[in-house]
């Protein structure tokens, strides 16, 4: 083990997370890789094993739709965890709320004034043809003026080292629950690290969700009733739903269990009658919240929600709309939308983005299609993207024509040269793979940011894809204090 | 607490309690057959008859023979009421329920679906039935003691006890008949003395009720006996009369019971007196099934008041 520990480089190019050049790993990971290269073979084995079992017997799964049905899969984990240091992450976390704060302001305005388009910012048709703007939300103004309350945002390393934002989930974005499991797992699997490496926890992010959906209740009770509203059992993250509404101690509601009465309350259905609802932290897509004015077939939704939502007799988070800002386009002008709004200059960079509406760019995007990334501006879970240099001729073909098409509604990126961790693959080899991470964000009164996030793996060698519907699995997340703690020695941790 | 959610805890409940009577009565099922005199026409497919599963059974074997009734009554997805299915129910609706129930239960009853699913080949054949079925026993229990140690005494917890003690009304309802079709079979000849004693011994077993009825009644193992016991005990948990009164606490404890109440009460007055029956019979057995008959009432009552199956 500890040769492969040893003999382990990273790609040219690439930045990898823990070990910078052979045999040197980086500052914060130094004590895990010390462990990790003194376990044989066997040991490592036995507790990839039992990592696999706690998985399987905590039932931490997740759904893939495919034709022939939907698949429950046991959460593919590795089993050695990323490292970032405490003061770089600081900084992240920091550029997260600069973020969601200014993409608040950004929804707020769009459903009032729209003064980022009065004032030439962003131009009028990116609204007129945005899939999630909804004229039913314009004039609403919720809590806080924020819309946004819970965000995921992806996060890449560059070649360069540094932290890019890759996108924003401004709907119903999931995977929080994972990195809350992951960290209970690596507990369980390598303790030995855990008693003597200054591992920030992760474990207070059901308490803030809680604190933060609270806060939004209409009425002014000392125990509002907040409640996660699923659209049930086969929905791919239902694990999840469940997961936080038992964290939070609130209850796992499904639309047939909520009715809208003629006063525009929202009650729920229990044993003793009907119980007034405050809060929803819906994991329901905005078309299928109100068949009364969405989607008419929806039986996932509660018929009159939106009535309510809108006579301020319920807060739903994330606001309906809110998803207006979860648009490809939107995110290219994210640099100009916190610096209108916030008068700040952007602390986290985004990712060089190509619009293909724009004459010139596109241009440019069908010249190179073989060495970008073409996304769809409002696809999630990685599905329906180019990868150019993975490419076939004919893929490319395809992607010309279909940016042709429908111009607005593609981006396109550099294939970024993504970092990559140690991972452990088969039974003992230690290999680079790509990995991204989603830190999540919650705002509602103030801002908070999970400590590190849940960091995605691409399991197959070479492959930029992370996503769990697409083979890809995840690591625990580490925010490592590196700062030389005088005091540390006295508490008896001598090394 | 949500109407949906009340629902699929007694179900859980009442599903965890029927994966343990069906793991229980096939431990002692051979034993019994093999102290059985020979010429006691009594087989296997008893088991599925005293569990109205006749049609279910017919529809997927011809042979009735152990092997069948065994792996139908464990492993058989197309029979509701199998091992295996009743896991399955368990954990779909402990995966729906998560919220009210400690979350250790969901790794447990995880362990036991995985247990079940990988050794149903040890339980279906007879060398290694026995451990097979222990373990699932214990870890039912292991669950069933999880929940009593660690729930608070909330609306879950009723619904628990309320689907906990229905089913094992239920259940001993259905193992009573059973005793009675064996009876029945006994014909009036030397050994019929010891044939009863055996079977109403394995009644006892089956309900795990052999050392509390020896302690209560101070009598050797008598029909008669057997059976005021086994409806009448005011202390013993499997007896209908414990089973019913249970339930009647809970009611009192939840809103809106007026109905429900009064049907458990006319149950429990309609119960027979603890006088010891002269004679148990077909007559008997009539009466077993109106009582299994007041039972399915009693559930569709539950379901009216407080799971609120119908639209408001």
């Amino acid at each position: 083990m500890s040769t492969e520990w040893k003999e382990y480089a990273p790609q040219e190019g690439y930045f990898d997370e823990l070990i910078s050049t052979p045999g040197n790993p980086r500052q914060p990971a130094k004590r895990l890789v010390n462990y990790l290269s003194s376990l044989s073979e066997e040991e490592i084995l036995s507790r990839k094993m039992a990592a696999d079992a706690t998985i399987k017997e905590m039932g931490v799964s997740f759904t893939v739709y495919t034709e022939g049905g939907n698949i429950d899969r046991a959460w593919p984990f590795d089993i050695v965890p990323r490292v970032i240091s405490r003061a770089q992450w600081e900084k992240t976390a920091a550029g997260l709320k600069q973020r969601l704060k200014a993409l608040n302001m950004f929804i707020d305005d769009l459903y009032h004034d729209q003064n980022i388009i009065k004032d030439g910012i962003i131009p009028e048709f990116v609204l007129k043809q945005s899939k999630n703007y909804r004229k039913e939300c314009e004039g609403i103004s919720p809590r806080y003026g924020v819309w946004a309350h819970i965000c995921g945002t992806d996060l890449v390393r560059d070649g360069d080292g540094q932290f890019y934002v890759l996108e924003d989930n401004l709907r119903v974005p999931s995977g929080v629950s994972y990195m809350l499991e992951n960290r209970s797992i690596m507990k369980r699997v390598i303790p030995e690290v855990f008693e003597k490496a200054n591992i920030a926890p992760v474990g207070d992010y059901p308490e803030h969700l809680f604190d933060m959906l609270a806060s939004l209740s209409p009425r002014r009770v000392a125990k509002p009733v907040v409640v996660v509203l699923t659209p049930g059992i086969y929905n791919s993250a239902y694990f999840e739903h469940a997961f936080l509404a038992q964290r939070m101690g609130a209850e796992l509601i499904e639309g047939s269990d909520l009715v809208v009465k003629d006063d525009d309350c929202v009650y729920m259905k229990t044993i003793a009658g009907l119980e007034r609802v405050d809060v929803i932290y819906r994991r329901v897509d905005d078309m299928f919240l109100d068949p009364e004015v969405f989607e008419k077939d929806s039986v996932l939704g509660v018929p009159g929600l939106m009535r309510a939502w809108k006579a301020g007799n319920v807060a739903l988070a994330n606001a309906p709309g809110a998803g207006v800002a979860d648009d490809k386009v939107v995110y290219a002008y994210v640099p100009q939308i916190i610096k209108y709004y916030l008068g700040e200059e952007p602390l986290i960079p985004n990712v060089e983005t190509y619009l293909c509406y724009d004459d010139e760019q596109r241009e440019y995007v069908l010249a190179n299609l073989d060495k970008l990334v073409v996304k769809p501006a409002n696809e999630s879970g990685g599905y329906g993207m180019l990868i150019g240099p993975h490419s076939t001729k004919k893929e490319r073909e395809e992607f010309a024509r279909l940016i042709q098409e429908n111009p607005r509604n593609y981006i396109a990126q550099p294939t970024l040269a993504l970092s990559t961790a140690p991972t452990l693959i088969g039974k003992s080899k230690i290999e680079p793979r790509h990995l991204d991470l989603r830190p999540f964000i919650l705002q509602g009164k103030d801002s908070y940011v999970t400590t590190g996030g849940l960091t995605r793996v691409a399991m197959k060698k070479g492959s930029l894809v992370v996503n769990s519907s697409q083979g890809g699995g995840s690591k625990d997340t580490w925010i490592v204090d590196t700062a030389p703690a005088k005091k540390k020695s006295a508490e008896g941790d001598n090394d | 607490m949500l109407s949906k959610v009340a629902e699929r805890v007694y179900w859980a409940a009442r599903y965890l309690e029927r994966a343990e009577s069906t793991a229980r009565i096939l431990t002692i099922y051979d034993k019994l057959l093999f102290d059985l005199p020979r010429r006691v026409n009594l087989g296997w497919y008893n088991l599925i008859v005293i569990n109205s599963l006749e049609a279910d059974f017919n529809e997927r074997y011809s042979v009735r023979d152990e092997r069948n009734v065994v792996k139908f009554l464990l492993g058989d997805e197309s029979n509701p009421s199998s091992l295996v299915s009743s896991m399955k129910a368990v954990r779909e609706n402990i995966r729906t329920t998560r919220d009210v129930i400690p979350p250790e239960t969901w790794e447990l009853v995880n362990e036991l679906t995985m247990y079940v699913q990988d050794n149903l080949a040890q339980g279906i054949s007879r060398s290694n039935r026995y451990e097979f079925l222990d373990n699932v026993i214990k870890a039912c229990q292991q669950i069933v003691g999880l929940w009593y140690v660690n729930m608070p005494r909330d609306a879950a917890w009723e619904m628990l006890l309320l689907g906990q003690n229905l089913e094992r009304a239920d259940s001993t309802t259905r193992n009573l008949d059973a005793g009675v079709a064996a009876i029945m079979q006994v014909e009036d000849d030397d050994f019929a003395v010891n044939a009863r004693q055996i079977i109403w011994g394995n009644v006892l077993r089956s309900l795990n009720a052999e050392q509390p009825f020896r302690r209560a009644t101070r009598s050797s193992v008598k029909g008669p006996l057997v059976v005021s016991y086994l409806i009448g005990d005011e202390f013993f948990p499997r007896s209908l009369h414990y089973c019913v009164a249970e339930m009647m606490d809970v009611a009192g404890r939840l809103p809106h019971s007026k109905e429900v109440m009064s049907g458990l009460k006319s149950l429990l007055n309609d119960l027979p007196g603890s006088e010891e029956p002269e004679e148990v019979g077909s007559e008997f057995r009539d009466m077993l099934n109106d009582i299994q008959v007041a039972l399915g009432d009693l559930h569709a009552s539950f379901s009216k008041t407080w799971f609120m199956s119908e639209p408001l």
